[in-house]
């Protein structure tokens, strides 16, 4: 089967001021959310109490309100259903320091009466550590964006690098977006998911990278936006087969996963589309902007392959002792 | 066909991931996975130290150490005080000055002040850090050795950072069960003798706790009953320190108690006390409750007494097992607390097994029908990866949390990329109308620098996750490194080695449709 036989170069580049307009206004709309409603953080980061409950049928959570009121513990609790009608979790912000006081057992004792239940899960995480952890979160962001970067500017040229980190930022910025807009609670597992992503958009990136890469050295055009435009022609194919596979992939987990690592696979299915978007239209161009000189590479292929002649001559002539 | 080094290799690859998987896969003898304790249920506590208590634990057994010496040698002293850091004391006769100094100097990490007739002994901060730092480690080994005493299969306990305290128990089934392990571990079972305040006793119900430590005592509640109320001096004759053994035993009416021996420091001073006390009360202190203060009749000697009090045998046995192990010198405290049920961690490896096999087939299939034979050898390529990535785990017997599950399921996705890439180059090369042969070597080659630069990077993502995640989410770091290691092998060795198995077929069928899914 074929998709995407190549026999013409698209001009990818030439829709690149319509996907500009777009992307700005996605990660300005992202980011006007993230300021006016903000993240959602959830236990992890923010600190406090979950408890998950199940019932064996629906969970009266009305009634389960009613009963919490008894005991001051609950004062601000909120319960809300967790991936069906008969699981609900309640959350808290107060956490107990206490490790003999349980907040499962008083959650128990509370909702006697309410049905047959089981407590599955209980999450306290004080504040010192759910500051930490957020401290760690944004350190290991930053430091995975930092360390990609040396990486692509060691292996590519700077712009490269500059340009792959651009399109990150972008993904990163429309990922977080969509998570306030459906209001996920942002816990660890999200924090690995735009992890996740940012390898993930990068691979896409670096590929067609390697593609510009090789125009640039190859061809004698030196027009790079046709070099780009032929550049991701040729790798379309297979960018939007991986795409297919890694979407096909997390939507499964994003359908059948469970409940608890459905932030997860949100984060990540957004992330595959934008990431697989932005390799194509945000990295490419913003190279061709930051004004990568074809003719100034080739210069600096040619001195380089010169230098490196220049060296083995030198070597060859030392090792046969003629100096 | 023919073999060839890049084959051999792809076939140890396949040997070692089928047989060093297959204890985990079939539950078989030897190293398996273990599974997270979000997947097989259990309890993750990180716990904090409350270090400055244990300074004042500290301060507290030399102002004990100090009474007792004074009473042995005969020497008088009066207003015997105690503060954060601070023992002060003075004596009635300025002769002693010299031996009581002597005595003081003994204390490690002390400055003495003498003023006249008044002496302050004062803990150096150094000493008081060394303190607060000892009392974490000590914290840490008498959690484990309470532990393992409790019956639970490998129990983890271990430091986190400078002075939390991680502990895992796997299996935890019931909440009973969970309830028993963290009074266990929390239980400051600190054991102290104390003498009751015979001369002020009768007025303990009027008196408030200021009034009680001007005289230098403290009221202490009973255990059964908190209505009754104890006068006891605030400086005890003895502490668990000097405890060397504690068993459950029964009394005549068959009630659970605890017996306990003392070392020889303890039964001399214990002997000594109970000599010169005949007709006193003793107060059994534990935690900071009163739980028996029977009459001492004559000297006791030979160092062992019993701590009665109405518990069940599972009780009685706990705290002797927390009696046993040492008392914590600091009270701990909880930072962060998951549990979660056998249920739900069932139903989560239910739920992403299903996740697994759907994203599996789905890729497969469309491997398949988009790739053709070139499809299949991407898959065996996958499958072979998934191997080699449950083997490579259980060798090293690394966890497997929710998100790990969650990274094999996304590798299943990623790892055929890199064969994606090559056929793709491999179909371009065709086009272009070069022979099979040359089409196939040169695609791995021309491919081989994206993939490399492409898994790199997700490899710094992944490294970066490892070295700042915690708990679960390394477990996603893990099975994501691996997964990309695996896929380099299997996507990029492997199914070159058996495209150059397969050579002489390939070049005599001619048929493109067949091998590489394309027309013509």
């Amino acid at each position: 089967m074929e998709f995407f036989k190549y026999t013409r170069t698209f001009n990818f580049m030439g829709k690149s001021k319509i996907a500009m307009v777009l992307s700005i206004v996605l990660v300005l709309a992202s980011i006007a959310l993230l300021v006016t409603k903000g993240l959602n953080y959830g236990v992890d980061f923010a600190g406090g109490t979950i408890v998950q409950v199940k019932y064996e049928t629906a969970a009266p959570i009305d009634v389960m309100r009613e009963k919490l009121k008894s005991n001051e513990i609950f004062s601000g609790a909120s319960i809300t259903e967790f991936g069906s009608p008969d699981e609900v979790v309640i959350r808290m912000k107060s956490t107990a320091g206490s490790v003999t006081v349980d907040i499962g057992d008083i959650s128990r004792e509370a909702l006697k009466g309410t049905g047959n239940f089981e407590i599955r899960r209980v999450d306290i995480v004080g504040p010192t550590v759910g500051a930490e952890l957020k401290e760690k979160g944004i350190m290991s962001l930053l430091l995975a964006i930092l360390g990609i970067l040396i990486y692509v500017a060691f292996r590519f040229e700077w712009r490269f690098a500059v340009a792959s980190i651009v399109a990150l930022v972008h993904d990163i910025s429309i990922a977080l977006g969509a998570i306030t807009l459906v209001g996920l609670d942002v816990n660890l597992d999200v924090l690995a998911a735009l992890l996740t992503l940012l390898g993930y958009s990068l691979n896409d990136t670096i590929i067609v990278f390697d593609r510009i890469r090789e125009g640039v050295t190859k061809s004698k055009n030196i027009d790079l936006t046709s070099i780009v435009n032929e550049s991701v022609t040729r790798t379309l194919a297979r960018t939007t087969l991986t795409s297919l596979t890694t979407f096909f992939v997390v939507f499964t987990l994003f359908m059948f996963g469970g409940e608890i690592i459905h932030a997860f696979a949100f984060t990540l299915l957004v992330g595959v589309i934008v990431g697989t978007y932005s390799s194509i239209f945000v990295a490419s161009p913003i190279l061709i902007w930051f004004g990568f000189d074809v003719k100034n590479y080739h210069v600096k292929l040619a001195s380089k392959a010169k230098r490196e002649a220049e060296k083995q001559r030198m070597r060859d002539q030392y090792e046969s002792g003629v100096m | 066909m023919k073999l060839n080094y890049r084959i051999v290799v792809f076939a140890l690859a396949i040997v070692f991931g089928i047989v060093f998987s297959a204890p985990s896969l079939l539950q078989t003898e030897g190293k398996k996975v273990t599974l997270g304790l979000d997947l097989q249920g259990g309890l993750h506590m990180l716990l904090g130290v409350k270090t400055e208590e244990a300074t004042k634990s500290r301060i507290k057994s030399i102002a004990a150490s100090v009474k007792h010496f004074a009473e042995r040698q005969d020497i008088l002293i009066d207003n015997l005080k105690f503060s954060e850091s601070t023992v002060s004391f003075s004596i009635l006769d300025t002769d002693d000055t010299k031996s009581v100094t002597e005595f003081l100097k003994e204390v490690e990490g002390s400055t003495i002040a003498v003023n006249g007739e008044n002496f302050s002994l004062s803990l150096t901060q150094e000493e008081i850090a060394k303190t607060e730092k000892e009392a974490i480690t000590q914290a840490i080994e008498t959690i484990r050795n309470r532990l393992d005493q409790f019956g639970l299969a490998e129990p983890v306990v271990a430091r986190q950072g400078e002075e939390k305290i991680l502990v895992q128990l796997a299996g935890i089934k019931t909440q009973e069960e969970e309830q028993r392990a963290r009074e266990l571990i929390s239980r400051a079972a600190k054991l102290e003798l104390m003498a009751v305040d015979e001369a002020r006793a009768a007025r303990v119900y009027n008196m408030s706790n200021a009034d009680a430590a001007e005289y230098g005592d403290v009221i202490l509640e009973d255990a059964k009953n908190p209505e009754i109320k104890y006068l006891v001096r605030e400086i005890p004759i003895l502490d668990g320190g000097m405890l060397t053994d504690a068993s459950m035993g029964f009394d005549k009416n068959n009630r659970p108690l605890i017996n306990f021996k003392l070392n020889a420091e303890g039964a001399e001073i214990f002997g000594d006390f109970t000599g010169r006390s005949v007709g006193k009360r003793l107060a059994v202190v534990l935690d900071g409750k009163v739980y028996s203060a029977p009459n001492i009749n004559e000297r006791i000697g030979g160092g062992s007494g019993q701590i009665s009090g109405s518990y069940t045998v599972m009780e009685a046995k706990d705290l002797a097992i927390a009696l046993r192990s040492g008392s914590l010198l600091a009270p701990i405290y909880l930072m962060e607390k998951r549990s979660v049920g056998p249920s739900l961690g069932a139903d989560s490896i239910r739920a992403s097994l299903v996740a697994l096999v759907g994203g599996f087939v789905l890729v497969i299939i469309f491997m398949m029908v988009y790739y053709r034979m070139a499809g299949v050898i991407a898959n065996i390529a996958l499958i072979a990866n998934l191997f080699i990535l449950l083997a490579v785990m259980s060798l090293f017997g690394a966890t497997l949390t929710l998100p790990g599950m969650a990274g094999i399921v996304l590798t299943v996705g990623m790892a055929v990329d890199a064969n994606v890439i090559i056929s793709e180059r491999i179909r371009e090369l065709i086009y272009e109308g070069k022979s099979m042969h040359k089409a196939i070597e040169d695609g791995y080659s021309n491919a081989m620098r994206a993939i490399l630069d492409a898994n790199i990077t997700t490899l710094i993502a992944s490294v970066v996750l490892y070295a700042y995640g915690t708990g679960a989410i390394k477990g996603f770091a893990i099975t994501m490194s691996i997964g990309i290691l695996a896929s380099m092998l299997t996507a990029i060795l492997g199914t070159h080695g058996i495209y150059e198995m397969l050579e002489s077929k390939i070049q005599k069928s001619k048929n493109n449709r067949f091998w590489f899914g394309i027309k013509g």
